[in-house]
């Protein structure tokens, strides 16, 4: 352990410790710029000079490494004169277009020079000029800013591992350059925005709409994948103007997908804001609050409860499905489903549904096989969390299912269940790989269950699980990848049908057939909506998507900026989204709109208050009720299935257009012109264009 | 003057054959194997105690860095660099040994080699010297052929594989650590020492670059031995030295000669003396492009070694003596070198990258007397800031011509300035 000594105190440091994470210890700020502590260390800008006693230069914190009876000063007449310097080395070429800079009032570049940098100029030459480049629609540039950190550059090869951007040419004429004039093709990218210190890399669809200081900032959580990634909610007034990653470090880090970060422009198109009935000419046509759910408690109250359905979508949250539930139960109906893609997911037993290793352990894992899932597509953050320990050289990874790039190496181990089956049996070389392992991991994803014959599917993994060691007494491998936010939430409330009940899929059969009469949807979107009959159908929920087209009353509910409301992430981690802006006019949180209903229908719910409902909440699952907590789950609760006959058919993953997956992200103009840019399109793959 | 008898490089003119066989003639390849038999540290002590500092400009001990190198057998083995990427303006020593004495170099690689446990090492050439590229693939191809290096070098039972890698022609992979990176297929930039080569080099292999010049004397070393080799010169400064004259002297020349030989001497016993006799000489840059230029008064007590260029300021750096005469203007030429600089300047880290263009355009005006008296004083401030703040050397390398120009011309400065007012008027 060295001890060093910094501006007179004393410290005793872990080995390798560098001296300004040493400093960092000691609470003393080292400015810096290309330093970013989840980056490889560049140490080019300088900045964090410090003085080190004997030493005949000064040298980079960053890189230094603390030695025993280190004398630092970093205070000193030479550090300050040295940081003078790099300022104005930074500023010379810098145009000082703060005014009308996007990055104004949250600029490394501007902080440091307040803090650190000279006053006036002494540069009487040209100033550089550098040209702009395309990133695509999602980061806009402005690259005569650019102080050449290569944040972006290193973010881009080693988090995301999409190498796409690079520095060309030399001395002052370097360049942060895409090489080509193509946007960038990584889920990621966005992140690039927060790591510039300056204002080259900025938010596009977010360009001069405010300053920061004019934003109420408010924590939440994302909801368009399952990762649940911490997000702040940047809104002014009514309007959500951005989101930006949060750090959390067993969830997120501090990254943020394109999706979760940019979707946010759909919040503003489509909404439903007022409630809907169907009128006799077929169309939609706005109500008060009052006939909407009189209209709806009507068709209940013709309905027997047998007849009565219940679909939940991707993005509610647990304080709606708990009053759903509630409702549903209480009017003694049996069909009520939170899998509307119609995944195996046996809701009985936790340690089946979750991501057992949690986030953060897959950098203790050392084998993984990937099932059914392209988790660079489900869920990106995760995506970089794997590729974070696969660049350690400690992680073998295999994958079932359909290749595809996922920004690391992997053993393409077969395409279908039969694979499965294989390694199980150990006819295929990775079952060694599982077996020799110390953490071996499973990631099944929704592709492996959402076919019909999840439950043969899951029987199969059973055995791969008891056979390759997978579960052992200090570690869970099994883990299931979600791709709705809802998804785990739905399952720890017990959202699936009773004995006799139908499940989402036989729901929308029943009522094709006429046998279902009344089909309510809270928030679901992703069935088959042109199938369901004569079925008198609710849809609750906040974006004008394929529901509300067939619904016939559509009741106005709030998107997850605009409630407080508790999700359960992929690992079964509860965490809350607070209210950031207002909903729209008459749309009201989801879980209010059930109760108000509940009293139409006559099974008034016995909650007034959002606390009463998380109270209810936690009496039907206590889980729901450690928040930002994993609860470890009991593995051997889990009902062991047998694997039938493996069907040949290859695995798809569930996501094939990552841009646009739920209702707020398909009406967004900036995911829109990313399916664009990348030719996801429905035209363009017709074309045969997405290679 | 150094004797015939003790000069090293005896084919530095290319009056004789530069292959095998003209090489064993004059002595290469002798004895090699019996060398090599004395084991690493004979080998190792032999070159320490002679004294040899690296010929690349940085002077560093040679037998000293190779002390570096850890022990055989860990994860990954030894490699040994040779930076043949000679590109400090002013320096054309490297090539001639490459072109006249490659054998030379090859069998100082073997020993370099055996005497820090590597069994594996390029040659980083510049990627100008096409000619000299293909003289030494040629002579590689004779030392293995003819069994001198190999699985069984010389017969010793020492493995040794040379490999010859081009460059394409920046000076800044000329900096030991650009050209590690460069070598590994990189964008040529310098990195962060510590770690220093011998802990992490080439593909995070231990690593010693050494400059051509020093390896190739290596051979001389251990057959001559090292009390020879110390022989000549001053003390902390031994040994013998090619030196690269040019210039305007009558007869521009590379010479060996002993270290520590005076400037004046160097110039006017091999050089045919300054153009227009010593009187006509306005001043010298004694070792390269970057090391700051010595006016009259200084060349007269300069000695050309590593300590007593650095007495007056400025270095023997490569020992590329470019000498000036009165019919220069020094004020262009510097701005000439800071172009060069500000041109070569990798660009990863601030100061060099911002700093050295600023130089560069400041010096323009200078030169052209467009700017204030006052402004030299930030130009010295400019070049204060950059030197010592930068990850390598070449940020250093950019100040110091401006630095010395500003120590020693500062009346031929303002004068360019004030003519200019004149001119106006």
């Amino acid at each position: 352990m060295p001890t060093l000594t910094i501006d007179g105190t004393e410290i005793e440091v872990a080995p390798g410790t560098t001296l300004l994470q040493a400093c960092e210890q000691l609470g003393i700020e080292i400015p810096r710029f290309c330093y970013h502590e989840r980056l490889n260390i560049a140490g080019n800008c300088r900045m964090c000079l410090v003085e080190v006693e004997k030493a005949p230069k000064p040298m980079p914190s960053c890189a230094a490494v603390a030695g025993d009876n280190m004398v630092v000063h970093t205070d000193s007449e030479s550090v300050r004169r040295a940081r003078r310097a790099i300022l104005e080395f930074l500023l010379i070429n810098h145009p000082l277009d703060c005014p009308i800079c996007d990055q104004g009032g949250e600029c490394d570049l501007q902080d440091q020079t307040v803090a650190y940098g000279p006053d006036r100029s002494r540069f009487n030459e040209e100033k550089r000029a550098v040209a702009d480049k395309y990133l695509g629609p999602l980061i806009d540039t402005s690259m005569t800013r650019c102080i050449q950190c290569t944040r972006c550059v290193r973010f881009m090869h080693e988090v995301a591992g999409v190498p796409e951007l690079g520095a060309a040419w030399r001395g002052e004429e370097t360049e942060i350059t895409p090489y080509i004039e193509k946007g960038l093709t990584s889920e990621l990218s966005g992140n690039i925005i927060d790591l510039c210190p300056v204002g080259a890399l900025t938010n596009k669809p977010y360009a001069f709409q405010a300053r920061p200081w004019e934003l109420a900032k408010t924590p939440s959580i994302d909801v368009h994948d399952a990762v649940g990634s911490n997000v702040r909610v940047d809104s002014r007034g009514d309007r959500v103007l951005r989101i930006l990653p949060r750090e959390h470090e067993d969830v997120n880090e501090e990254w943020l997908s394109d999706k979760s970060r940019f979707a946010c422009d759909g919040l503003a198109r489509q909404r439903i804001d007022t409630p809907y009935i169907r009128g006799n000419d077929g169309r939609l046509h706005p109500a008060r609050w009052d006939d909407a759910l009189r209209a709806v408690a009507d068709a209940m109250t013709d309905v027997p409860a047998a007849e009565m359905g219940a679909i939940v979508g991707d993005l509610v949250d647990c304080e709606a499905m708990t009053a759903l539930l509630d409702l549903w139960r209480g009017l003694g109906s049996p069909h009520i489903d939170c899998r509307q893609d119609g995944a195996y997911l046996d809701a009985s037993a936790r340690a089946g549904y979750v991501f057992n290793s949690t986030i953060a352990g897959i950098e203790d894992a050392d084998a993984l096989l990937i099932v059914g899932s392209n988790p660079r597509l489900e869920a990106p953050v995760l995506n970089a969390r794997i590729r974070k320990r696969w660049r350690t050289g400690r992680l073998s990874v295999g994958v079932i299912g359909q290749a595809a790039p996922l920004t690391y190496d992997y053993t393409h181990v077969g395409e279908g269940t039969r694979a499965i089956s294989d390694v199980a049996k150990g006819d295929n070389a990775f079952a060694k790989v599982l077996k020799n392992a110390e953490r071996p991991m499973v990631i099944v994803g929704m592709g492996a269950l959402d076919r019909g014959d999840g439950d043969s599917v899951t029987g199969h993994l059973h055995r791969l699980v008891e056979n390759c060691g997978i579960v052992r007494d200090d570690w869970n491998g099994f883990n299931v990848l979600h791709t709705a936010a809802a998804r785990v939430g739905g399952l720890d409330l017990g959202l699936v049908p009773e004995d006799k009940g139908l499940s989402a899929p036989a729901m929308q059969a029943a009522a094709g057939k006429g046998t279902l009469k009344l089909l309510y949807l809270l928030g679901a979107d992703e069935v088959d909506t042109t199938a369901l009959g004569d079925a008198f159908v609710v849809y609750q929920g906040h974006h004008g998507d394929a529901g509300a087209a067939r619904a016939d009353v559509v009741l106005p509910g709030a998107a997850y900026t605009e409630k407080d409301a508790t999700y359960v992430n992929t690992e079964g981690r509860p965490q809350r989204t607070q209210r950031a802006v207002c909903p729209p006019g008459e749309a009201r949180p989801d879980w209010a709109i059930l109760r108000a209903l509940s009293a139409r229908v006559g099974h008034t719910l016995p909650y007034d208050t959002l606390e009463d409902v998380r109270h209810r909440m936690t009496r039907i699952n206590p889980v729901l009720g450690r928040v930002d907590e994993v609860v470890p789950a009991d593995w051997s609760a889990v009902t062991k299935l047998r694997g039938k006959t493996p069907r040949k058919a290859p695995f798809e993953s569930p996501v094939r257009v990552f841009y646009q997956t739920d209702a707020i992200s398909r009406v967004s103009p900036t995911m829109a012109a990313c399916v664009r840019e990348h030719g996801l399109g429905d035209d363009d793959r017709k074309a045969g264009s997405d290679g | 003057m150094l004797r015939d008898a003790d000069r090293i490089f005896t084919n530095l003119y290319g009056q004789q054959g530069r292959d095998l066989k003209a090489a064993r003639a004059r002595g290469d390849w002798e004895g090699t194997a019996e060398l090599i038999a004395k084991g690493r540290d004979w080998i190792k002590e032999e070159v320490k105690a002679s004294g040899l500092r690296g010929r690349g400009g940085a002077g560093f001990p040679t037998g000293v860095k190779w002390g570096f190198m850890p022990a055989e057998g860990g994860d990954r083995p030894n490699i040994i660099v040779v930076n043949a990427d000679e590109g400090e303006p002013g320096t054309c020593k490297d090539r001639d040994i490459l072109r006249n004495e490659p054998h030379k170099l090859l069998e100082g690689i073997l020993l370099a080699c055996a005497g820090t446990g590597s069994h594996l090492a390029y040659i980083y050439i510049r990627g100008e010297f096409v000619r000299e590229a293909a003289i030494l693939e040629e002579a590689i191809q004779e030392a293995r052929d003819a069994g001198m290096l190999g699985p069984d070098a010389c017969g010793s039972g020492f493995s040794c594989e040379v490999y010859v890698h081009r460059g394409a022609g920046a000076y800044v992979c000329g900096e030991e650590t650009g050209l590690l990176t460069s070598l590994e297929g990189k964008k040529g930039q310098p990195r962060i020492k510590p770690p220093f080569p011998a802990q992490v080099g080439v593909w995070g292999c231990p690593t010693t670059v050494n400059n051509v010049e020093s390896i190739a004397v290596v051979p001389a070393i251990c057959k001559r031995g090292s009390d020879w080799f110390a022989g000549f010169g001053r003390e902390r400064n031994t040994g013998t030295k090619i030196f690269c004259i040019s210039g305007h002297v009558n007869r521009p020349c590379n010479v060996e000669e002993s270290l520590s030989i005076p400037l004046k001497d160097l110039i006017e016993t091999h050089a045919g003396g300054v153009r227009g006799g010593w009187d006509n000489l306005l001043a010298v840059i004694p070792g390269g492009s970057s090391t700051p230029a010595l006016d009259k008064a200084a060349c007269e007590e300069a000695v050309m070694d590593f300590d007593g260029l650095a007495e007056l300021g400025t270095g023997l750096g490569t020992a590329a003596v470019v000498v000036m005469d009165k019919s220069t203007d020094i004020v262009r030429a510097v701005a000439r070198l800071s172009h060069f600089y500000a041109h070569e300047s990798c660009g990863q880290c601030t100061p060099c990258r911002e700093g050295a263009g600023w130089l560069w355009r400041m010096m323009e005006r200078v030169a052209a007397g467009n700017a204030r008296i006052d402004e030299l004083d930030e130009m010295q401030a400019v070049a204060d800031n950059i030197s010592g703040n930068t990850i390598c050397a070449l940020g250093d390398a950019a100040a110091w011509p401006v630095q010395g120009l500003l120590k020693r011309f500062r009346p031929t400065l303002e004068q360019h300035i004030r003519d200019k007012g004149k001119r106006a008027a």
